[in-house]
C-alpha cells in the first residue's frame, strides 16, 4: 500500500478538519454514524477557520502528515474576508495532492434532468490557475500567472488513465482551452495525448472547455472519464454536481503519493443553510465512506453506504436541496437502526 | 453647391450613428459557408419590416498587409468605423499556424470590450431547461486571453492572465447600463476572488463601485463554481451576469447549452466607438448553399443590433414573427426537427410582419 496510514492496535487515526459554515454540523453526523457502528476509527480533530492562525495551519498540516489521511470541511476564504489565500487550496498544494476525484453517477430517485449520468471527473488539484501568484506591476493592472508544468499534467493524466483501466472504464476526454492558451493548455493537451499513446485499449479524446460545458448540459452521456487542469475542473465538477442533485450528495477525493483528503464534492462551505438542521449530510457521509476504503474498512463502509442509499432512493428522506422537507436529522435517524448490526 | 452637399454628406457620415436623416447605414460582414445565406435571409426580413437602416456589405476576406501578414482589408475597417455598427455572419478561421482568429482580430481591431449575450427558452423548441432567461456580459479585451505566455524552464509553462481596472470599470458599467436599458433587474459579478484575490479581487471591486453608482439595479456577487452548479439546478435565479473573459466563455456557452445551442442565440460586441452583432455558430460548411440553414441567431443578433439603435418597435415585430414562427412549427428548419427550407421559413417571418403592420 503506498499511503502510510495511522494505525494502533487495529484502530486508525484520522485527521478531520471540520471547517467553517455547515462542516462542523456535517462532521458531528460522522462521528456519531462512526460511533453508532462502531467504526475502528479515532479523530483527531482540528479546527482551522477562517480565523485561525498560521501556526495553527502549520499545525493541522503536519497532524494530516502524520495520519496520512484526513476528512475535511471547507475552510471559508472570502475575497475581503478573509487575510492571506485559500486555505484549502493551500492544503492542497503542502500536501501536493495532486489529483482530485470525483465520481458522479445519478440517484435514481433524487429529481434531476438526466438519471443516467455516470462520470468521472478528475482534476489537477496543484497547479494551473491556483498558483496564486499575482502581481500589480502598475497601478491598476494585475497579472495573474497561470503554471502549466509537464511533470504535473502527465501524472494527473496517467493517474487519469491507471483509473480508466481500474475500473474498466473506456474513454478519457481531456478538457482544455489550448486552442486560445496555445502554450499552457498546449502543454497539458500534448502531454495527455503521450500518455495516452500508453493505454491504447483506452479510447481518447479531447474537447475545448467552452464546448465540454454546453455538451454536458445537453448530452452528458457521451463523457466517460474526464481530466483537465485545475480550473475547469472546478467549473465542470460543480456543474455536473449540479445535474445531479446538487451539492449535498457528492463527495471528492484528493490524493497525492503520500496523502489523502477526503471532503464534500463541490467543497461548498454552505454558510447560508448552517446551524439549521437543513443541510444534507450525504455528501460528506459519502466522503466518509471514501475514507473508510481508502483505509480498506470495507465491511463498514459498504453498510454505510447501503444505508445512505436505502435512505435517499427507497425511503426518500430528501432535504430541502432535494426538494424535499426533510431535515439533517431526519436523514441520520434512518440510518441508524440499519448500523447497529457491527454497532458496540 | 454640388462640393457643399458632398462635404456635408461626408461630415454625416463621420460621426457615426447620429444622422440628420432617418437611415442609417450599418456595415453587414456576411460571412463565410451558410453566412450569406442568413444574411440574405435577415435583409430580406428587415426590408419587410421597413427597418430605416441601409446595408453596407463588405468582405472580411483576409489580404496581405505591407507587412506581409494577413488582415482585414482596409475597406472593410473603415467602414464598421465609418458607420460605427456592424452585423456579422460566421467567419471561417483558417487552420495552420500564422493565422490569427478573424473573428479574435475584429473584436481587437475595433476595441469591442463587452460580449453580450442573451440566452431565452424558445417556445417551440424545447429543451429539458424551459424557464431560462439570462444575459452574460464578458469582458473582451484582455484576461486570459492576453495571448502573453512563456515556457520558463523545460517542461514548465508559464500563461498571464491580464486585468486592469480601467476594462474591469468599464464592462461593469456597462452591465449595469444593459440592465436598465433592457428591463432587467439584477447584475451577478462572476469571479473566483477567494483564489484569485488580486486580478479578480480587482475585478470584483470595480462592480461592486459601479453597483454603488447604480442603485436602481440589484447587485450580488457569486463564485464561478457556484454558479455553476446553480445554473443547472435553477437557471431562473439569474439574470444579468457580468465576468471576466474566461469565465465569460464558458458560462456563455453552458446557458446557451440550456436553451438548445449556437444556432438560437443571438450575440453583441459592444466598444467604445461601436457595436457589432453577430451570431456565434459555425459555418455549417456541410449544409452551405443548400437553402437549409436557420437563420435565427443572426435574426436575432440584428434584433439586438435594432434595440442598440433604439430602434425598439421594429425590433419586437420582428423577434415577435420568428418567435411565432419557431413557435407554430410549420416552417422550422432541419436543425430544429423541421423541414423547411431556410428560405420558407424567412417568408414566414416576413408574412407575420406584413400582417402584423397591415
Ligand atoms: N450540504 C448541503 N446541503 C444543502 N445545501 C447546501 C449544502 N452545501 C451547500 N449547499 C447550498 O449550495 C449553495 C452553494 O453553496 P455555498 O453558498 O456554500 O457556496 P460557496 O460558493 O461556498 O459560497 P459561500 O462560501 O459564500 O457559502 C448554497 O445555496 C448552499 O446553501
Ligand atoms: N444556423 C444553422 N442552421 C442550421 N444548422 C446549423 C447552423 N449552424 C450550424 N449548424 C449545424 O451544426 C453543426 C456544426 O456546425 P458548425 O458550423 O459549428 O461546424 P464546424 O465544422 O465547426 O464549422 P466551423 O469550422 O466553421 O466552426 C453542423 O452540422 C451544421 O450543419
Ligand atoms: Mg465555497
Ligand atoms: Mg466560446
Amino acid at each position: 500500500q503506498p499511503f502510510p496510514v495511522a494505525r494502533y492496535g487495529g484502530r486508525y487515526t484520522v485527521t478531520i478538519l471540520p471547517g467553517d459554515g455547515i462542516g462542523p454540523e456535517m462532521m458531528g453526523y460522522v462521528q456519531d454514524i462512526f460511533r453508532y457502528a462502531g467504526v475502528p476509527v479515532d479523530f483527531e480533530e482540528i479546527q482551522i477557520t477562517k480565523d485561525s492562525t498560521e501556526e495553527e495551519f502549520d499545525n493541522a498540516v503536519i497532524c494530516i502528515k502524520r495520519n496520512g489521511v484526513a476528512l475535511k470541511g471547507s475552510i471559508e476564504s472570502k475575497y475581503g474576508g478573509v487575510e492571506g489565500g485559500s486555505r484549502n487550496a493551500l492544503l492542497r498544494t503542502q500536501l501536493d495532492l495532486f489529483a482530485n476525484v470525483l465520481h458522479c453517477r445519478s440517484y435514481p430517485a433524487v429529481r434531476s434532468r438526466y438519471s443516467d449520468i455516470d462520470i468521472v471527473i478528475i482534476r489537477e488539484n496543484t497547479e494551473g490557475e491556483y498558483s496564486m501568484m499575482e502581481h500589480e506591476g502598475v497601478k491598476g493592472v494585475i497579472e495573474s500567472l497561470k503554471i502549466i508544468t509537464r511533470h504535473g499534467s502527465e501524472r494527473v493524466a496517467r493517474y487519469a488513465f491507471e483509473y480508466a483501466v481500474k475500473h474498466g472504464r473506456k474513454k478519457v476526454t481531456a478538457v482544455h482551452k489550448a486552442n486560445i492558451m496555445k502554450l499552457s493548455d498546449g502543454l497539458f493537451l500534448e502531454t495527455c495525448r503521450n500518455v495516452a499513446k500508453e493505454y491504447p485499449e483506452i479510447e481518447f479524446t479531447d474537447m475545448i472547455v467552452d464546448n465540454t460545458c454546453m455538451q454536458l448540459v445537453s448530452h452528458p452521456q457521451q463523457f466517460d472519464v474526464m481530466v483537465m487542469p485545475n480550473l475547469y475542473g472546478n467549473v465542470v465538477s460543480n456543474l455536473v454536481c449540479g445535474l445531479v442533485g446538487g451539492p449535498g450528495l457528492l463527495s471528492g477525493r484528493n490524493y497525492g503519493e503520500h496523502f489523502a483528503v477526503f471532503e464534500p464534492g463541490t467543497r461548498n462551505t454552505g454558510t447560508t443553510v448552517a446551524g439549521r438542521n437543513i443541510a444534507n449530510p450525504v455528501a460528506m457521509l459519502n466522503a466518509s465512506c471514501d475514507m473508510l476504503e481508502h483505509l480498506e474498512l470495507n465491511t463498514h463502509a459498504e453498510l454505510i453506504r447501503n444505508a445512505i442509499e436505502k435512505t435517499v432512493n427507497i425511503d426518500l428522506i430528501h432535504t430541502a436541496d432535494l426538494g424535499g422537507q426533510a431535515t439533517s436529522l431526519d436523514v441520520l435517524e434512518l440510518h441508524l437502526p440499519s448500523l447497529k448490526c457491527l454497532g458496540v | 453647391m454640388a462640393g457643399w452637399c458632398r462635404s456635408l454628406v461626408k461630415g454625416v457620415r463621420s460621426v457615426g450613428v447620429r444622422h440628420f436623416s432617418d437611415v442609417r447605414t450599418v456595415t453587414l460582414i456576411p460571412g463565410d459557408g451558410i453566412g450569406p445565406e442568413i444574411s440574405a435571409a435577415v435583409q430580406k426580413i428587415f426590408s419587410t419590416a421597413q427597418v430605416p437602416i441601409n446595408w453596407e456589405e463588405v468582405d472580411v476576406t483576409p489580404v496581405k498587409g505591407p507587412d506581409g501578414k494577413f488582415g482585414i482589408p482596409p475597406a472593410a475597417i473603415d467602414s464598421v468605423n465609418r458607420n460605427g455598427i456592424g452585423l456579422k455572419g460566421p467567419l471561417m478561421t483558417p487552420v495552420g499556424k500564422g493565422h490569427r482568429s478573424l473573428n479574435l482580430a475584429i473584436r481587437k481591431e475595433f476595441n469591442l470590450y463587452a460580449n453580450v449575450r442573451p440566452c431565452r427558452s424558445v417556445e417551440g423548441y424545447e429543451t429539458l431547461y424551459r424557464d431560462v432567461d439570462v444575459v452574460t456580459i464578458r469582458e473582451n479585451t484582455e484576461g486570459e486571453y492576453s495571448g502573453i505566455e512563456h515556457e520558463i524552464v523545460d517542461g514548465v509553462v508559464q500563461s498571464i492572465k491580464l486585468i486592469t481596472e480601467q476594462a474591469s470599470r468599464r464592462v461593469a458599467e456597462y452591465a449595469f447600463q444593459y440592465a436598465r436599458n433592457n428591463g432587467r433587474s439584477k447584475v451577478t459579478a462572476v469571479h473566483k476572488a477567494n483564489i484569485m484575490r488580486m486580478s479578480d479581487g480587482l475585478f470584483l471591486r470595480c462592480c461592486r463601485d459601479a453597483a454603488e453608482r447604480n442603485p436602481d439595479i440589484r447587485f450580488e456577487e457569486k463564485y464561478l463554481d457556484t454558479v455553476c452548479l446553480n445554473m443547472v439546478q435553477d437557471p431562473s435565479q439569474y439574470d444579468v451576469l457580468v465576468m471576466p473573459n474566461l469565465y465569460g466563455d464558458i458560462l456563455s456557452d453552458l446557458c446557451a447549452g440550456l436553451v438548445g445551442g449556437l444556432g438560437l442565440t443571438p450575440s453583441g460586441n459592444i466598444g467604445e466607438g461601436g457595436a457589432v452583432f453577430e451570431s456565434v455558430h459555425g459555418t455549417a460548411p456541410d449544409i452551405a448553399g443548400e437553402d437549409k440553414a436557420n437563420p435565427t441567431a443572426l435574426l436575432l443578433s440584428a434584433v439586438m443590433m435594432l434595440r442598440y439603435m433604439d430602434l425598439q418597435s421594429h425590433a419586437t415585430v420582428i423577434e415577435q414573427a420568428c418567435f411565432d414562427t419557431i413557435r407554430e412549427g410549420n416552417y422550422r428548419t432541419g436543425d430544429l426537427g423541421g423541414k423547411a427550407k431556410c428560405s420558407e421559413f424567412t417568408d414566414e417571418i416576413c408574412k407575420k410582419i406584413e400582417e402584423s403592420n397591415s
